[in-house]
């Protein structure tokens, strides 16, 4: 069985985790000053990348808590996992916290 | 409502009878507080009306059993289950309420929410791992270990008060089912 590193936690079987989609994505400040295209942008468009990809991971059966994980989408493999409100840790700190997605 | 709760909860945990050296007991009714507070909060408070809230994360800390037993289980950075006499509940509730006045912290009485089961005899870990994923060997899970995790389909609190002993805590709603599932794998 996959076991993800809860960053509480430690260790655990995946079967306690829910997945819940890309992380780093923040919504803008005001929406209604956003256009219709970017609004569509933030709801629905994703990176999907072939490689390491940022989500956002759930431990609901074990300590409740939300975190983020570096996931490698090619091998399934974890590559770290870290809290929420952290920095991305494979990008600099003015990269992973500017609302772009890339 | 304690009584009417009661009454609905009896025919749940009906007494099936396990013949393996593993036993599967329901216990009695105890008092259950669901405790939220930030670890800021507490502001280096370590006990609250008793109850040690010290231990680490997914541990358990227990005074003496009985009358005056108080049981803390550590479920996440800032979430504990607070376990008490059933007629203690209220006093206790008070109590914590009094101690933490004007400092943000959700308690609620959750006794009649939950059921717990006793597991115990040589091979327990076994019977509890038939559903449960997680790592129960001593060196991953030893005695004072508490966490939430699952059981088959159901979740489930599951607290390791010695090597060969358990206490496996559900819904109410859950209690047959974990309850059948926990017999049927004592039978191997
Ligand atoms: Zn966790």
């Amino acid at each position: 069985m996959l076991l993800i590193d809860c960053p509480y936690c430690g260790k655990r079987p995946e079967v306690e985790f829910h997945c819940g989609g890309e992380a780093h994505i923040a919504r803008p400040e005001m929406p209604t000053a956003v256009e219709d295209a970017d609004w569509g942008s933030f709801l629905y468009y994703r990176t999907n990348p072939k490689g390491l990809h940022a989500e956002r991971w759930l431990h609901g059966h074990g300590c409740g808590r939300w975190f983020n994980a570096l996931r490698d989408t090619v091998s399934d493999a974890f590559v770290a996992t870290y809290e929420m409100g952290k920095p991305r840790p494979d990008r600099d700190e003015a990269t992973a916290s500017s609302p772009s997605n890339a | 409502m304690l009584e009417r709760n009661l009454a609905r909860r009896a025919p749940t945990v009906s007494p099936l009878v396990s013949e393996s050296s593993v036993t599967v007991t329901p216990l009695d009714p105890q008092g259950r507080l669901a405790f939220r507070i930030k670890p800021a909060a507490l502001a280096g408070r370590g006990t609250i009306d008793g109850f040690d809230l010290s231990g680490a994360i997914n541990s358990r800390t227990s005074s003496e059993e009985g009358a005056t037993m108080r049981t803390a289980l550590r479920l996440g950075p800032d979430e504990w289950m607070l376990i008490t006499a059933a007629d203690e509940v209220d006093e206790r509730c008070e109590a914590i309420s009094a101690a933490l006045t004007g400092v943000a912290h959700s308690l609620v009485d959750v006794s009649h929410r939950d059921v717990s089961f006793s597991v115990e005899g040589p091979g327990a870990d076994s019977v509890v791992n038939s559903g449960c994923p997680i790592d129960l060997s001593m060196r991953a899970f030893p005695a004072g270990s508490a966490t939430r995790t699952i059981l088959g389909k159901a979740e489930i609190v599951l607290q390791r008060r010695a090597a060969d002993s358990f206490t496996v805590t559900t819904w109410r709603s859950f209690a047959p089912y974990v309850q059948g599932f926990l017999v049927e794998a004592t039978r191997g």
